[in-house]
Order: C-alpha cells, then sequence, then structure tokens
C-alpha cells in the first residue's frame, strides 16, 4: 500500500500549482476544437449508405487522439519532473519496493488522465451537438484503454527520462507500442458512442483487459531497472 | 571454421532457392485467392513468408537477449540484442516491401488502408525502429544496454500481435491466410521449405557478421582508451 503514498505525493504537487493538469485539459479542449473548426458543418452530414452521421465516424478517432496527446504531456512531465533537484534520487531512497514506485506513478497519472476525460468528453459532446448512446459502456471502454495507455506510459517515460533526447523521444517510442490498445479503444469507443451494447464490443474488450494485464505485469517486472544507476 | 561452414552453405541455398523459385520447378496455385491478378506474382510468396517469419525470429532474440541481459548484466547479450534487431529491422521491411509490390499486381494497389495484417505488420516494423532509436539517444554503453533491453521486451508485443493480428480482429483480412489443404500443397513445400532455411540461415549470417563487427568495435574503443588517444 506504500505506493498510495507515492501517489499522494504527487497529486498534493500536483494540485499546488495545477500546471499538469490545466495543459492537460486545455491541449484535449484544443484538439477538439481544431476538428470541429476543421470539419465545421460537414461533421453532420448523415451518410445513408452507411447509416451514419460523418461525427459517427470522426468522433471515436478524434476523442483517442485527444485522450492520447494531452496524456502525453502528462507522461512526459511525470519522470521529468522529478529530475529536477534530484527528486528521483530521494525517490529511490524511499524504503519502498521499485515497483511501489511505479505504481505510484501510474495512479497519479490515472488520476489526472480521468479528470482531463471527464471535462474532454462532455465538451465534445456539446461541440459536436452529440447524444451519446451508452454512457457506463463508453466509461468501461475509456477506463481500460487510459490504463493501458498509463501502464506503457508510466514504463517508457521513465526509460526516456534517462535518455538525451528525453520529452522528444517518449512519442517517438511509447506510439508504435500503443497501437494495440488505440485500435481498440477506437473501435469500441465508436460502437458505444453510437448504437451500442456491452457485447458487441467484447472482442475489443478482450484485447484491451489483456493488453493491460500483459503490460501491469511486465512492468512490476522491468521498472526497476529503469531508474537503477 | 564453423562460421565460414555457415556462410558458403547460406550462400548455396540463397541460389538454390531463387533457383526453384523462378526456374519453372515451382507449382502456381491457379484457382486460390493468393492467385489474384497476374499468376506469375505467386513467386513473391516463396521470399515474402520465409523472410516475414525470419523477422519475427530475430525479434523473439532481441527479446531473450533482453531478458538475459537484464538478468546477467553481460555486455554479449546486449550486443546480441542489438545484432538481432538491425537484421529483424531489415527483414521486417523486406516482409513490407515485398508485399506491397505482390499487392499491386493482385490487389491493384500497393497498400490497404484498413487491414490488420497489413497495419500490424508496419507497426511491428515500427516498434524496433523505435529500439534502435533509444538506443541511439543513450551514451554511456551501460545504460543503453539497460534501458534498450527493457524496450526490447516491452517491444515485443508487436511480434504476437503481428502473428495473431487475424485471429484478435475478427474483421475481415484480405491479406491471404495460411491453408494447408491446396491440392498443390505438397509441391509447393520443397520450394518454401528450401527458401525457409535459406533466410533462417541467411538471417543468422547477418546476425553474426554483426556480432562479429559489433566485437572488434570493443576492440577498437578498448585499445584507444589504452594508449590514451
Amino acid at each position: 500500500m506504500k505506493f498510495l503514498e507515492i501517489a499522494r505525493k504527487d497529486l498534493k504537487a500536483e494540485f499546488r500549482t495545477k500546471q499538469m493538469l490545466n495543459s492537460m485539459m486545455i491541449f484535449a479542449l484544443l484538439v477538439i476544437v481544431i476538428f470541429s473548426f476543421a470539419f465545421g458543418n460537414e461533421a453532420s452530414i448523415f451518410i445513408p449508405a452507411l447509416n451514419r452521421k460523418i461525427t459517427d465516424l470522426l468522433a471515436p478517432g478524434m476523442l483517442w487522439i485527444a485522450f492520447t496527446f494531452a496524456g502525453m504531456l502528462g507522461l512526459s512531465r511525470s519522470f521529468g519532473g522529478e529530475k529536477e533537484e534530484g527528486c528521483l534520487e530521494g525517490l529511490k531512497l524511499c524504503p519502498v519496493d521499485r515497483a511501489d514506485i511505479y505504481n505510484g506513478k501510474v495512479l497519479s497519472n490515472a488520476v489526472l488522465m480521468f479528470l482531463m476525460e471527464i471535462i474532454a468528453i462532455p465538451i465534445f459532446a456539446v461541440l459536436f451537438s452529440y447524444d451519446i448512446k451508452n454512457i457506463p459502456g463508453l466509461a468501461v471502454v475509456a477506463i481500460l484503454g487510459t490504463f493501458g495507455f498509463i501502464f506503457v506510459g508510466t514504463l517508457l517515460s521513465a526509460l526516456t527520462v534517462n535518455t538525451r533526447t528525453r520529452e522528444l523521444l517518449l512519442p517517438v517510442i511509447l506510439f508504435p507500442v500503443l497501437i494495440p490498445v488505440i485500435l481498440p479503444a477506437v473501435t469500441a469507443t465508436g460502437a458505444m458512442l453510437s448504437s451500442g451494447d456491452i457485447p458487441d464490443i467484447a472482442g475489443e474488450l478482450q484485447i484491451l483487459a489483456v493488453y493491460d494485464i500483459i503490460f501491469f505485469v511486465v512492468a512490476q517486472l522491468v521498472f526497476e531497472y529503469t531508474i537503477e544507476d | 571454421m564453423l562460421k565460414k561452414i555457415l556462410f558458403t552453405l547460406t550462400a548455396v541455398l540463397v541460389l538454390v532457392s531463387i533457383y526453384l523459385v523462378f526456374s519453372g520447378f515451382s507449382p502456381i496455385p491457379v484457382s486460390t485467392k493468393e492467385a489474384a491478378g497476374d499468376p506469375n506474382n505467386f513467386k513473391i510468396f516463396y521470399f515474402h513468408l520465409p523472410i516475414a517469419i525470419s523477422a519475427y525470429l530475430a525479434f523473439a532474440l532481441v527479446f531473450v537477449s533482453s531478458v538475459l541481459y537484464l538478468r546477467s548484466k553481460q555486455q554479449k547479450w546486449d550486443i546480441i540484442a542489438l545484432s538481432s534487431a538491425e537484421v529483424g529491422v531489415i527483414f521486417a521491411l523486406l516482409t513490407l516491401v515485398s508485399g506491397s509490390i505482390w499487392a499491386k499486381s493482385a490487389w491493384g494497389a500497393y497498400w490497404v488502408t484498413w487491414d490488420v495484417r497489413l497495419n500490424t505488420s508496419l507497426v511491428l516494423f515500427l516498434i524496433y525502429l523505435a529500439y534502435l532509436m533509444v538506443r541511439q539517444a543513450v551514451d554511456e554503453p551501460e545504460k543503453r544496454a539497460r534501458l534498450s533491453a527493457v524496450f526490447g521486451i516491452v517491444g515485443f508485443i508487436g511480434v504476437p500481435l503481428s502473428f495473431m493480428s487475424i485471429r484478435l480482429w475478427n474483421r475481415a483480412t484480405i491479406h491471404p491466410v495460411a491453408d494447408l489443404n491446396y491440392s498443390t500443397f505438397n509441391s509447393l513445400l520443397i520450394t518454401l521449405l528450401v527458401n525457409f532455411a535459406a533466410y533462417f540461415l541467411l538471417a543468422a549470417s547477418l546476425i553474426l557478421i554483426k556480432i562479429d563487427n559489433e566485437r572488434q568495435k570493443e576492440k577498437v574503443n578498448e585499445i584507444k582508451r589504452v594508449k590514451g588517444l
């Protein structure tokens, strides 16, 4: 349970300034606004052949672009901030298991991501005057997808913090590894937004859950090597 | 000596396999989905499959030697991981290129935007490009070995993903799937097996040469250090 302390420390530091949270939210908002400008009125055109509006086709991809890009901001600072003033050394001196540092970071990153998503989804619904069909289902998909993102992202954030190019390297190495989680998340989100019952997306949920489990376990095993001296 | 035998055998097998493919000895199925377009394009399959499988094996070797590196911290595992990653990237690229050339003839387009098999193969290539980027971004040899080993383990997700993509996403792929019920299968088999042997050995030889190169580089660096150059 020591990881709760580390998460608490991170969130306490974060909520003092709200720097990260504000930038993540504004960034996610900007992505959605840019999409709404870029597609404008065409987004509400109905395509009879598909029995769907253009928004239905764009929305899931757009939401996940907003989530992952905004989340990337948070991830790159997650360990980047610890580099200053030797905080990482202090953290390593804590009498906790190395995996607890990782779990704490995962928890604090996840809290920030979820806060950002809770704000971003209603804004999206308003700007595109979108009627979300299955909100609990969307929540399940968002939670599984976000954890997949955070599990890998936190591990690779710790990995890149020790490299020369740091923040630059993170998106380059993170996105290829994330594609297995983004693809089913986008498909499942699309189903939840426009029609959906949970059984329709059972396959996608399975992939997301398996991905989450694999990376949670792998990260527990290899995290210590990323911050070792 | 053993290496010389291996290299000679590789050269002979590659030549034999090319001869078998182009000599008219190997059959071309006439009625299957694989034989769409110009029937002669089927010959690419004899290269395409062995190269793709060799790339998977090279990446599996990256995974195994990354794990062994983290366990033992012996530099030789790092050198093996680097060498097989480089060869794997080239083979993955060749898989994409040979597949695209075939697709142009069979499907009329080099790339089909939404096809799981194609996209997961591309992702696999990108993951290991990212692996090489991680290596580039760290200067200290020990740290570079450690961090890239972590990424070598994480990135391995791409291999089962690409291999099982067709089963994971129950979305139809137009990529041909192995079907052992061809009436022509038995006659295909000889050429295919020779090709498999040739490209496995080619991959192995290239990895060995690269390992030798890296060892020589170490020696040169060591000499430079001793002489104070």
